[in-house]
């Protein structure tokens, strides 16, 4: 049998052609300042960070998001947020794939300039012309059980369901159907969206989440650097206690047997 | 991806050694949790929790109810014809046993249709032997506008069909279709399976993927008791129906757990399951899976199913005969598949469920659900 230590060790996630380490995606939004975010994203030991395509100059390496995260070796994930629909979406995404040299998409469809809630209508339009022109996809979505398994018949790559609204560090609103989306998936399940501290991120590990998407929690921090290492231990702290099968409630004992006694007769 | 791919994953000797080293402490965390895996299935089927069987019972009732209310559904089985051209060793149909061999015309079937509606049932389970010839698709697509027009469910119970055969019987009518691994022990199946197309431990076992393909509404699984150690065999049966439900998620699940009884192979039974077990891999099926329907056949006696009825089970079968023609015509006795040991009749079945505080439900289908 292998030992625990073993198991944690070798504990790595796969999407795709991509392995990781760590469980913690990060993002590169409202860090105010550049060495900031690079300190944190250090910090938080993340090796996929996602960045707003519309943010990002591309026609210059030297651009002040994109640069310091190539040169600190991370894998990007553009992602497609401002596209208001599937077409904005699938043309932003083949921007990017162009660009940067990646086909992975953060697949974000947004109408609702408020909340930024996801449409899963254009999502799941998108996602079939995305995965069928060969993108690594990763839908940014509700926590909706039938349509995260839409998606995976749509090819993609993982799914991101929400905990609660984007940037409103809430948790896990969605808890109950986060449960069934992890149960149900044959994918890796990102949960993405409203974790705002590291109890959430624990919290979302410990269901048997394969990673979480944190960004706003990090960078809106009084101290974002403190703050990325804090989720990073969180986030190992939640797979560690998942991989490591956790108690359940204890139930009240049966003093007597009513409903069995009758195989002991005759 | 087909099922006959993951099962790779588990093998035999390390999933009986795993399920025979659980312990108290495993069984009582599965019992504590909300959301079991694969890992607490094992745990409850364990002789680790035989002492908790009571809290099983008990939490497999609660959840019982919870998902389907106070009720059994009632289904009866009919059988269409024991021609087999396969030779098991427990199976009364088997091809080298000398018995009458007997398939149903257009109007025998009409004839049981009728006997069979007098008794009340809505939901009618079509049994077969395997026998591709004489019991192939082109004769359900005689039989099944025949016994539609009376039935508002209709399952079936014959060999294993490719995907587009399946199509072809659910543009005609059936809902959900049974296929039973039998074992999920490669070795200990082509013990039993010795001749026929049966003997395809890989085709049949891919049955579910290629009815999931074909988008049938339910399908049900499960093993026979008896064949091999059970606890194992059971396992199988749980990650079958984990992998199933995860892929085919439009679906719904049935399991049955036929234990072996003596039929005219007169076999020897390599692994017995006794009352007690049977109880707990109820319970422990359950509290798997709180969705599955659990199905409990005359195969078992009538003070079992009495006692059984509200521990977990959903669903049930009564009056059932199991010679082709045997609701009609009377038939002689030497037809049988297997022994019922329960022969009440459906109205006798009814009261005591009916007293038990459950209500009878015959109909919870309709057809216009599948209409094209």
């Amino acid at each position: 049998m292998m030992l625990f230590n073993e198991m944690v060790d070798n504990d790595q996630l796969v999407i795709a052609d991509k392995t990781f380490t760590s469980r913690l995606f990060t993002g590169t939004g409202k860090f105010n300042d550049q060495q900031t975010m690079v300190d944190a994203l250090r910090a938080s030991q993340s090796e996929l960070v996602t960045m707003a395509l519309k943010r990002v100059d591309m026609q210059h390496k030297d651009d002040d998001i994109l640069a310091p995260l190539i040169k600190n070796g991370l894998n990007l994930l553009p992602n497609t947020s401002g596209a208001r629909n599937a077409k904005e979406a699938v043309f932003a995404a083949q921007l990017a794939r162009e660009a940067l040299q990646t086909n992975w998409v953060k697949l974000e469809i947004h109408p609702d300039p408020k909340y930024l809630l996801p449409d899963p209508i254009e999502t799941l339009k998108a996602a079939e012309t995305l995965a069928n022109d060969g993108f690594v996809v990763l839908p940014y979505v509700h926590a909706d059980p039938v349509l995260c398994k839409h998606l995976e018949s749509a090819g993609c790559a993982a799914v991101m369901p929400l905990g609660a609204p984007i940037g409103s560090n809430k948790g896990l609103k969605t808890l109950e159907f986060l449960e069934i989306i992890i149960e149900q998936a044959n994918l890796p399940v990102i949960v993405d969206a409203g974790i705002g501290s590291p109890s959430h991120a624990a919290l979302a590990m410990e269901m048997g989440a394969d990673a979480v998407l944190v960004n706003t929690a990090m960078a809106v921090a009084g101290n974002p650097v403190a703050m990325s290492e804090a989720f990073a231990k969180a986030v190992q702290a939640g797979r560690q206690a998942y991989l490591s099968g956790l108690a359940g409630q204890v139930n009240h004992a049966v003093a007597s047997s009513p409903l069995t006694a009758f195989l002991e007769a005759g | 991806m087909s099922f006959s791919k993951q099962i790779k994953n588990y093998h035999w000797d390390d999933i009986r050694l795993s399920i025979y080293s659980k312990d108290a402490g495993d069984v009582k965390r599965a019992l504590s949790k909300s959301r079991l895996d694969l890992e607490d299935f094992k745990a409850l089927i364990s002789p680790a929790a035989e002492p908790f069987l009571e809290q099983m019972a008990l939490k497999s009732q609660q959840l019982t109810l919870q998902r389907f209310g106070k009720t059994q559904q009632f289904y009866i089985p009919l059988y269409l014809s024991n021609m087999c051209s396969n030779i098991c060793t427990y199976c009364g149909f088997s091809m080298h046993n000398a018995i009458r061999r007997t398939t149903l015309d257009m109007q025998q079937i009409e004839d049981e249709c009728l006997a069979i509606k007098k008794m009340g049932f809505e939901h009618i389970l079509l049994v077969t032997g395997e026998s591709e010839r004489k019991v192939g698709v082109e004769y359900f697509k005689q039989a099944l506008p025949v016994i539609k027009k009376h039935f508002s469910h209709i399952t079936i119970e014959v060999q294993p069909l490719e995907r587009h055969e399946y199509e072809v019987l659910i543009d005609y009518g059936v809902d959900s279709v049974l296929v039973y691994q039998e074992t999920y022990n490669p070795v200990t199946y082509a013990q039993h399976h010795l001749k026929g197309k049966k003997s395809d431990f890989i085709y049949r076992l891919d049955t579910h993927d290629r009815l999931g393909q074909a988008g049938i509404h339910k399908m049900g699984l499960g093993c026979l008791i008896g064949l091999e150690e059970w606890r194992t065999d059971c396992f199988y049966v749980a990650a079958h129906l984990s992998y199933l439900e995860k892929k085919y998620w439009q679906s719904r699940y049935t399991i049955s757990f036929p234990r072996l009884r003596p039929c005219e192979g007169g076999m020897e039974i390599k692994s017995e399951m006794n009352d007690k077990q049977l109880v707990q891999l109820i319970c422990a099926y359950r509290l798997f899976n709180p969705e599955v329907e659990l199905s409990l056949s005359t195969r078992e006696s009538e003070h079992f199913r009495n006692h059984v009825l509200p521990l977990g089970i959903t669903t049930l079968s009564a009056g059932s005969s199991t010679q082709p023609g045997g609701y009609a015509q009377q038939a002689e006795k030497a037809l049988e598949q297997f022994e019922i040991s329960d022969d009440r009749s459906p109205a006798q079945m009814a009261e005591l469920v009916k007293a038990q505080g459950y209500e009878v439900v015959w109909k919870d289908w309709d057809h216009s659900l599948t209409a094209k």
